[in-house]
C-alpha cells in the first residue's frame, strides 16, 4: 500500500439494497483501489476491495478492440435495425444511467426490462393489484417491535439490515434494540438468519400462500381447521400465536424475499401478504417491504415508473409505453425468439436466465455494458468496459425502501461510465430514428383522421 | 440410486463475496457448483461429502458437488444451491404471464455420478 491515500467519509455501498451510506473508505490513490472500508459488512468489504482497474479495452466488437465511437455507432445501428430489440439489466447502474436507457428504448421503439422481472417483479404486480402499506427503514429502526422476515435470508443477502435498521439497532421508541423487538423468521431452512429470530417457523416449501391465507382468517377471528398443519407443516397453535402477536404489536413489519416471488405462487404469494398487512391495519400499524438488492434495482423500478408509468417489462413498439409481464419481460422476450437484438446493462442474464433464453442470446447481436467480464460479456458482439458506479462515478441510487441516496465516488477510472456510453448511444439512435419517428407520427395522425371521417 | 427432490437456489455469503471477485473466477464457479443435501438423504442415497451428483429434470441436467447439511438445518427432500449458472440448465422458460420463471422449488432427480 502506498502512502498516497485519501479518506472518504459517508461513502455509499451499492452492493445490496441496503445502500448503506455510512462507509469510511481509505483509498490508495497510486494503486487506484480501496484498501479499507470501515463499517462495511462482509459483502460490502469484498465489493470495495475487489474492484480494481482491470486491463481491458474500453470497447470491442466481435472480440477486436475498437474505438469508443465505433462501438457507439455499431450499437446504435444494431438497435435501430432490429425490429424487436430489448434493453435489460439496470440494477447495478445509477438512476442517471437508467434514465438514458429508457430514452433509448423509446427512440428505438423496443422493450425495456430490469432485473426486477426475475427478482421482485411479482411484488410489483401485486403492488399494482393490492397496494402496499409502506414504510422507510428509519421508521422500522425507530418503531418496529415486531419484525418478520419471510422467505428471505438477510444474514447472507443484506447483512446490515439486522444491525443498522431492523433487529439489534436501538431506535427512538425501541431504546433497548433487540430486547424490545420480537423477531420472527419464516423459512423452511435453518439459515444463517435463524440465530437472530425469537421464533422460527418452518413451513413446507411452497406453502406460503396457504399459510398467509390461514393467518388472514385467524386475524379476522375466523376458525381455521387444524388440518392446516397437514398442508403447511405448521401447527395451528403456532399460526394462532403469530396472528395474535401481529394484531397486538405497536408497529409490525414484514420483510420478504425471493422465497415468495420465485416459486409457483409468484404474485399470488406477494398479493396475499400485502392483503394480510392491509388487514392488520384494522388493529395496529403494520407495514411490508420487499428485501431488495442488488444495488439500484429499486431505482430501476422508480425510473421506469416515473418515465413510462410502469415498473418493468415495458414496450414502445406502438410509440407509447405498454406494460405486459410475460410478453415484454426479458425471459419471455428472449426465450420465445422474439428479441432480435439486445443490450444488457450492468447485469449478467447469460448466467441466470433459463437455457432457452440464453440460447437466443447466442443467435442475436448482443451489446454488453459491464465493469467486469461476465458470461454475458463473453457472448456479446459489442462489449463496453465501464467504470464502477458508486466507486468511480457520481450519481443516485435508491435504497430498498425507495429512498434516494447520493453516491460519493472514491477514485477515478479510465473507463467511461454507463451514463456516458448510454448518452452517446441515445444521441445516435435518436439521429438514426428521426425519419422513422416522423413517418410513424404522420401515419398515426392519418389513422386518427380516418377514424374521424368514419365516425362522421 | 436416484430420487426426486425439490431444488431451491439460495443466497450464500461465499456466493456474494465471490461475485465481487468476478463471475469467471474460480471462487464463484466453485461456490455456485455446490449443492447442499440433508445428511440423512445423503446416507440413503449412498452419497459422501464432495461426491459429484447429477441433477436433472425435463429441461436439462447439470453436475454439481454434494455438500452435507445437518438434518436440523435443511429438511429432508430439499436441496439448496447457490444462485449461479448451473441452475439455468434446469430452469423452464415458461413464466405463465409473469416474467418470472419458476426458479425456486424446481423438481429435480438427484443421483450420484459414477466416475
Amino acid at each position: 500500500m502506498s502512502e498516497n491515500t485519501r479518506t472518504i467519509k459517508n461513502a455509499v455501498c451499492t452492493f445490496c439494497g441496503c445502500v448503506c451510506d455510512d462507509m469510511e473508505l481509505t483509498v490508495d490513490l497510486d494503486e487506484h483501489r480501496i484498501t479499507k472500508a470501515k463499517n462495511a459488512c462482509i459483502l460490502g468489504r469484498s465489493w470495495f476491495s475487489e474492484h480494481v482497474i482491470e486491463d481491458r479495452p474500453i470497447a470491442a466488437i466481435g472480440g477486436k478492440e475498437v474505438s469508443f465511437e465505433e462501438a457507439v455507432e455499431e450499437s446504435a445501428q444494431i438497435l435501430t435495425k432490429a425490429k424487436f430489440p430489448i434493453i435489460y439489466g439496470l440494477s447495478e447502474a445509477s438512476v442517471e444511467a437508467q434514465r438514458e436507457a429508457v430514452a433509448i428504448a423509446d427512440y428505438m421503439r423496443g422493450s425495456i426490462d430490469s432485473t426486477s422481472s426475475v427478482c421482485h417483479g411479482p411484488t410489483g404486480m401485486a403492488f399494482q393489484g393490492v397496494g402496499e402499506s409502506t414504510t422507510t427503514l428509519g421508521e422500522v429502526k425507530n418503531r418496529a417491535d415486531l419484525v418478520i422476515f419471510w422467505g428471505c435470508n438477510p444474514a447472507e443477502a443484506h447483512p446490515r439490515l439486522f444491525t443498522r435498521y431492523a433487529v439489534t439497532t436501538k431506535g427512538m421508541f425501541i431504546p433497548r434494540g433487540k430486547k424490545d423487538r420480537t423477531v420472527v423468521l419464516v423459512d423452511p431452512r435453518k439459515t444463517a438468519s435463524a440465530p437472530v429470530a425469537n421464533i422460527h417457523i418452518r413451513p413446507k416449501p411452497a406453502t406460503d400462500f396457504e399459510m398467509i391465507w390461514a393467518l388472514r382468517a385467524l386475524i379476522k377471528g375466523k376458525k381455521v381447521n387444524a388440518s392446516i398443519e397437514k398442508v403447511t407443516g405448521v401447527p395451528l397453535e403456532t399460526l394462532q400465536d403469530l396472528a395474535e402477536r401481529m394484531k397486538n404489536c405497536n408497529f409490525g413489519v414484514v420483510f420478504f424475499g425471493m422465497g415468495l416471488t420465485m416459486g409457483r405462487g409468484r404474485y399470488f404469494n406477494t398479493g396475499a401478504l400485502f392483503s394480510m398487512v392491509t388487514d392488520l391495519n384494522e388493529y395496529t400499524h403494520f407495514v411490508v417491504k420487499p428485501a431488495r438488492g442488488h444495488g439500484n434495482v429499486t431505482g430501476a423500478d422508480q425510473v421506469l415508473t416515473w418515465q413510462t408509468g410502469y415498473p418493468f417489462g415495458v414496450n414502445f413498439n406502438l410509440g407509447y409505453p405498454r406494460f405486459n409481464p410475460g410478453e415484454f419481460t426479458a425471459v419471455d422476450n428472449l426465450a420465445r425468439d422474439g428479441a432480435d437484438a439486445a443490450m444488457f446493462i450492468a447485469s449478467d442474464p447469460a448466467s441466470n436466465f433459463p437455457k432457452a433464453a440464453v440460447e437466443q442470446m447466442k443467435r442475436i447481436p448482443v451489446i454488453s455494458l459491464d465493469t467486469r467480464r461476465s458470461v454475458t460479456s463473453e457472448l456479446a458482439y459489442v462489449v463496453f468496459s465501464t467504470s464502477a458506479w458508486g466507486l468511480n462515478e457520481h450519481g443516485t441510487a435508491y435504497r430498498m425502501d425507495d429512498i434516494p441516496i447520493t453516491l460519493r465516488p472514491a477514485f477515478e477510472s479510465p473507463y467511461p461510465s454507463d451514463v456516458v456510453i448510454l448518452s452517446a448511444i441515445k444521441n445516435r439512435v435518436f439521429e438514426l430514428n428521426i425519419d422513422k419517428r416522423s413517418i410513424g407520427m404522420s401515419a398515426r395522425s392519418d389513422i386518427g383522421k380516418a377514424t374521424l371521417h368514419a365516425s362522421m | 440410486m436416484s430420487e426426486k427432490m425439490i431444488l431451491i437456489p439460495v443466497r450464500t455469503t461465499e456466493q456474494g463475496t465471490a461475485l465481487n471477485k468476478g463471475k469467471l473466477q474460480e471462487a464463484y464457479m466453485l461456490e455456485t457448483s455446490m449443492v447442499d443435501v440433508n445428511t440423512d438423504d445423503m446416507e440413503r442415497l449412498g452419497l459422501q461429502e464432495g461426491d459429484k451428483v447429477r441433477l436433472s429434470n425435463e429441461v436439462g441436467e447439470v453436475i454439481v458437488t454434494c455438500r452435507g447439511k445437518k438434518p436440523d438445518d435443511l429438511p429432508q427432500g430439499l436441496l439448496a444451491i447457490p444462485y449461479g449458472p448451473p441452475t439455468t440448465h434446469l430452469m423452464d422458460s415458461e413464466t405463465y404471464g409473469s416474467g418470472m420463471p419458476v426458479s425456486k422449488h424446481m423438481e429435480v432427480v438427484i443421483e450420484k455420478v459414477i466416475v
